[in-house]
């Protein structure tokens, strides 16, 4: 592979994450590899009672009630992971300036809880809209959380979001690193929060579609590859990457997670919710041949599967057309620990797996009693961790509805 | 209403906006901008909320009126006597 000059190069230099069994990311490490679920039960207004991943995390530590209660929930996620990502990378902006920095943030959809609030806030004054609540629109705008994000931290430079569906989080990394690569920003804070278990709609819809998971134990709910799976466990969550350039973060002496090498986007234009694992295999593959690596450089591949039954037999059809010869690529999924945690889930579990480098391990698929043959992977690892030799290479696969599919993939930093 | 209910609804209120502001020691006749982090929004909010107790429509011309806890109790106080 011939390596891109360094002001070419992208790195992860920091990660501020809240995901439903940890606040920060060695906790989260800990939990994906121990298998230890996010996942519990909540009683959502006209719904009942659903298996759910919510956050527990400080609210206040950087911005005051007051100003949690005025904002959203994404806005709130988002404040507190970006405030994380910027300490855990050591930067306090006099090596960057805030005029040069850029905040992309990924959304599977925004807006929609604070739609609901407010009709439910009508009824009960007979859905006279004078009392509509003046705080509808920047809490629904699109840019939303994105802009308390840049409120918070005093960053003047562009901010924005990137609808992705459930793609949505790679795809805002993926925009980062091309805004540093353009030279349009010099540092970025890049990734993908969600709320959606704020909305009935999100769940209500997926039940109508026969694609909500339930289980009597919600910590076992979500359980992609398993025979007896059915359905998406909705969680919220956040993560955020502080990404540099290669020479900027070396100037400075950061601690370097990872480097973005490869990453690619495509469409299915076939059908508004099932997925094709065609398409898939062709963005893994381009991924791939942006970063100019072959299937067996890959050490984890990190699935996207979310527990429904055609979408899982998709992705594996797909992984095994592109790692059928390759026997040292292990696979793995992070949903059935943490559930679906929408435009974030690309980048959350992605940072589940980021350590790898560092501990050599494999985080296990968990939930996996009775595994279905047309998700028998090779090399797939199930409920227990996997320490392997060497993991300098994770590809991870992020797919949403109407047919966007997206794959990142990050090597160590040698 | 009496006026001193009127002016614990108004404390009530902003405390609810801010449940971190410490409106002990405020002066009923400054106005509440200056005295606490206060903007318009948070104004709009208090509108708002009178709107939803008591069925009252402020209109903007008179948000003046609301500037400080004696003037919010001057203003309220006729509208909300049969409260």
């Amino acid at each position: 592979m011939t390596e891109s000059p360094e002001k070419q190069r992208i790195v992860i230099t920091g990660v501020g994450l809240a995901s439903p069994n940890a606040d920060n990311l060695i906790e989260f490490r800990q939990k994906v590899i121990d298998g230890q679920s996010g996942i519990s039960e909540i009683d959502l207004r006209y719904v009942g009672r659903v298996p759910a991943g919510i956050c527990s995390f400080a609210e206040t530590k950087y911005r005051k009630k007051k100003e949690n209660k005025r904002g959203t929930r994404a806005g709130c996620l988002g404040v507190y992971v970006a405030h994380e990502a910027i300490n855990d990378a050591q930067i306090d902006f006099t090596e960057y300036d805030p005029n040069k920095t850029g905040v992309y943030i990924g959304l599977t959809e925004h807006g929609t809880v604070e739609t609901e609030n407010e009709i439910y806030n009508i009824s009960q004054f007979d859905y006279n809209t004078d009392y509509w609540t003046h705080h509808h629109n920047p809490r629904t705008v699109l840019n939303n959380p994105a802009g308390e994000i840049t409120m918070s931290l005093g960053i003047t430079g562009p901010h924005y979001s990137i609808g992705g569906a459930c793609a949505a989080g790679n795809a805002a990394l993926i925009q980062g690193a091309q805004m540093l690569q353009l030279g349009d920003v010099d540092l970025a804070l890049a990734g993908g929060i969600s709320e959606s278990t704020g909305s009935f709609g999100i769940f209500a819809s997926f039940k109508a579609q026969n694609a909500l998971a339930a289980h009597d134990d919600p910590a076992k709910a979500c359980r992609p590859f398993d025979m007896n799976r059915n359905g998406i466990v909705v969680s919220e969550g956040a993560c955020l990457y502080t990404l540099e350039r290669l020479d900027d973060a070396l100037k400075r002496g950061a601690r370097i997670y990872g480097e973005i090498v490869g990453y690619a986007m495509n469409s299915d234009a076939r059908d508004f919710v099932l997925p094709y694992g065609k398409r898939q295999a062709e963005c893994m593959i381009k991924a791939l041949d942006r970063a100019g690596l072959k299937p067996e450089d890959i050490d984890i591949v990190n699935t996207h599967a979310t527990g429904t039954k055609q979408g899982d037999i998709e992705e594996c059809s797909a992984v095994r057309e592109v790692f059928a010869n390759s026997s040292s690529t292990y696979i793995n999924n992070t949903k059935c620990i943490i559930g679906h945690a929408m435009g974030a889930a690309g980048v959350l579990e992605l940072a589940g797996n980021l350590q790898a480098f560092e501990d050599n391990i494999v985080h296990p698929t968990t939930n996996l009693e009775n595994l279905d043959p047309m998700c028998n992977l090779p090399n797939l690892v199930q409920n227990e961790a996997k320490k392997i030799k060497n993991v300098r290479t994770i590809l991870n696969n992020s797919f949403g509805m109407v047919g966007i599919n997206s794959v990142v993939i990050i090597k160590k930093y040698e | 209403m009496t006026l001193e209910e009127i002016k614990n609804v108004i404390i009530e209120i902003i405390q609810d906006i801010d449940e971190d502001a410490d409106l002990s020691s405020l002066n009923p006749k400054e106005a509440l901008r200056d005295q606490l982090d206060l903007d318009s929004m948070d104004f709009l909010d208090i509108v708002m909320e009178l709107r939803k107790r008591y069925k009252i429509q402020i209109p903007e011309a008179d948000y003046p009126e609301l500037a400080s806890l004696d003037s919010c109790v001057n203003y309220l106080g006729p509208r909300l006597q049969s409260s």
